[in-house]
């Protein structure tokens, strides 16, 4: 797997999570990425931007285009160094929430990606990748 | 502070979401409009989404949350515009809007709007 371009966007406050979509946007558009697909990824970018920012108390999301064989793809890595989510089972149980939210953040962004890795620990953070392939 | 601007149609009141919207400027909205519905005491409200190009579950529960809003105000809501590739992304995140009408356009929201109004 070749890694075309990289980078780093802080996720701290709002109008990180809409600089996070806007930056999605534009690395799915690079790589000639279906609208819809395009519109999936963005929206994944944002349920997963707001939780490192309000449960995680704000990260980063590290962001790749990646080549793999004929495929391209936008790989995102939202990390930071908060809580970490204590019962991961029930945290990606849809419907469950933790704050005042409809619980579909994460298992909704889940569906709307191809690839999806999450590793969390109680005090060590959490971070969550994701993947979508044109 | 940056604000979503609220039409007054008659009885009506009209937001076109233009902006890419943080989440508080969201609840802001709703804030402001459900203060607009009673003043005016508006009959209807229309949402024109069709220049986002996103919606998430926290903008899909602030639509949510404005139409049950307003209802309990007898204020009706209808939403329109929503673009193709939005409306397939909500369903797959789990939203599909309960409880909120819908109508392609502003023109059939309108008509909506008025044709409820008028049987009431």
């Amino acid at each position: 797997m070749n890694v075309r371009v990289s980078g780093t966007q802080p996720v701290n406050i709002e109008q990180d999570v809409v600089l996070a979509r806007q930056l999605a946007r534009k690395l799915a558009q690079d790589c000639g990425m279906r609208l819809i697909d395009l519109t999936k990824l963005v929206t994944a970018v944002s349920e997963l931007a707001r939780n490192t920012m309000t449960y995680g108390g704000g990260g980063v999301m590290d962001w790749q285009i990646i080549e793999d064989g004929m495929r391209t793809g936008v790989r995102l890595t939202f990390r930071d160094e908060g809580p970490g989510i204590p019962d991961l089972k029930l945290a990606m149980t849809d419907g469950w929430t933790s704050g005042g939210g409809l619980g579909l953040g994460l298992t909704g962004a889940k569906r709307l990606v191809d690839d999806f890795d999450l590793e969390t620990a109680p005090g060590a953070g959490t971070r969550v990748m994701i993947c979508k392939w044109t | 502070m940056e604000r979503i601007p609220i039409l007054q149609m008659g009885d009506f009141l009209l937001v076109t979401i233009q902006v890419d919207m943080h989440d508080q400027l969201a609840l802001t909205l709703q804030d402001d409009l459900s203060e607009r519905i009673s003043q005016i005491s508006a009959r209807g409200v229309l949402i024109d989404i069709s220049a986002l190009d996103m919606v998430d579950s926290f903008i899909g529960r602030m639509i949510g949350m404005i139409s049950g809003l307003s209802r309990i105000m007898d204020a009706e809501t209808v939403l329109v515009g929503m673009q193709p590739a939005v409306a397939i992304t909500l369903v797959e995140l789990g939203m599909t809007l309960p409880g909120v009408s819908t109508a392609l356009n502003v023109e059939r929201g309108m008509t909506l709007l008025r044709a409820r109004a008028a049987s009431q």
